[in-house]
């Protein structure tokens, strides 16, 4: 790999966004303890699974649910998951072929190496802005999470610390940068609405899936849409 | 099902997806449909996600101290302050509050 000025942006980019993201794994780790997993347990989310958003998800619903809500803890992780399909195909011509390069950049297939990458001119800074960016934020996700996992197991209880609402907050925090259009902003009131309304008649975890629908609605139909929106609109975050 | 298989499963699921874009002919979802429900699948399970850890307390509905907690999380968001200070914040307003009534 030749060092040029764009490799050399992608790299500090990378840097920069690697450091911002590691702040998310001491919330993640937190949470995760006070849902009632043990470190080991949730610095495994953080190694295998990786994937901010689903893992942010899981823990949510086993927050709520229990190990009863299993099946739709799964499904929320897997459905909040399915937006890094669009992500690794656009990955694709940057990773290139053979087959184990391409099952760990399906490892590293997250908001920010995908943000980082597709944000460079060249085809040498978009995979060094991708593999870097991929593993520097693995890496300190992976610390901080231990951190934050430590620090729950310390500090007990979860609601008489404020921690339940820690949750709605960090989930808040993952839906900001995405609700710059109309389109995204009506689905987020509805979804929301819908959850909250289903609470009292289906089980834990169903009102979250169920509420899904709303965004298979308004996409197919495109109501509200732009048509212009990108689809890393609101990348990079967890 | 145990909290490991739980765990287990919603891993493999979410591998499979990531490696799925890299095995599939990229032209079949790179139309603006399946991108635009991907996206919106992510804001609709956040916002729900969002409601329920606010007001629900197993199945039912209740107003505490998370509300005021969440409201000032969005402010802050708002003011574009750091996610990991708008989240300690609200742990701390959600605290607060019930250390006082």
């Amino acid at each position: 790999m030749t060092l040029t000025p764009e490799t050399n942006g992608a790299a500090r980019a990378s840097l920069a966004v690697g450091l911002a993201t590691a702040a998310y794994g001491i919330s993640f780790g937190a949470l995760a303890t006070a849902a009632g997993l043990d470190v080991w347990q949730t610095c495994f989310m953080s190694l295998v699974m990786f994937t901010g958003g689903s893992q942010f998800a899981l823990v949510g619903v086993i927050a709520s649910g229990g190990v009863a809500a299993g099946p739709s803890a799964i499904a929320s992780a897997a459905l909040l998951g399915s937006r890094n399909v669009i992500y690794a195909l656009r990955m694709s011509p940057v990773v290139g072929s053979g087959w184990m390069k391409r099952i760990a950049a399906a490892h590293l297939t997250i908001d920010e190496s995908v943000a980082v990458s597709t944000a460079q001119s060249t085809p040498a800074a978009q995979r060094v802005g991708f593999w870097l960016t991929g593993l520097l934020v693995f890496v300190g996700w992976n610390l901080t999470t231990l951190v934050g996992a430590l620090i729950g197991n310390l500090i007990g209880d979860v609601s008489a610390y404020g921690l339940d609402a820690a949750a709605a907050a960090a989930f808040l925090g993952l839906l900001w940068p995405r609700l710059k259009h109309l389109q995204a902003q009506a689905v987020a009131v509805v979804a929301a609405v819908a959850a909250a309304l289903l609470t009292p008649v289906v089980a834990p975890g169903l009102p979250v899936i169920i509420a899904a629908i709303v965004a298979v609605v308004f996409g197919l139909t495109d109501w509200l849409g732009t048509r212009t929106t990108s689809d890393t609109e609101g990348a990079p975050l967890a | 099902m145990t909290l490991w298989q739980i765990l287990i499963l919603a891993s493999i699921a979410c591998f499979a997806l990531k490696l799925t874009g890299y095995v599939i002919p990229p032209a079949l979802l790179t139309r603006p449909t399946p991108a635009r429900v991907a996206n919106l699948l992510t804001v609709a399970l956040l916002a729900g996600l969002i409601a329920v850890q606010t007001l629900g307390q197993g199945q039912s509905l209740v107003l505490d101290a998370r509300v005021p907690a969440i409201l000032a999380a969005a402010g802050l968001y708002a003011l574009k302050v750091p996610f990991i200070v708008v989240v300690a914040v609200a742990a701390l307003v959600a605290a607060g509050i019930r250390l006082v009534t």
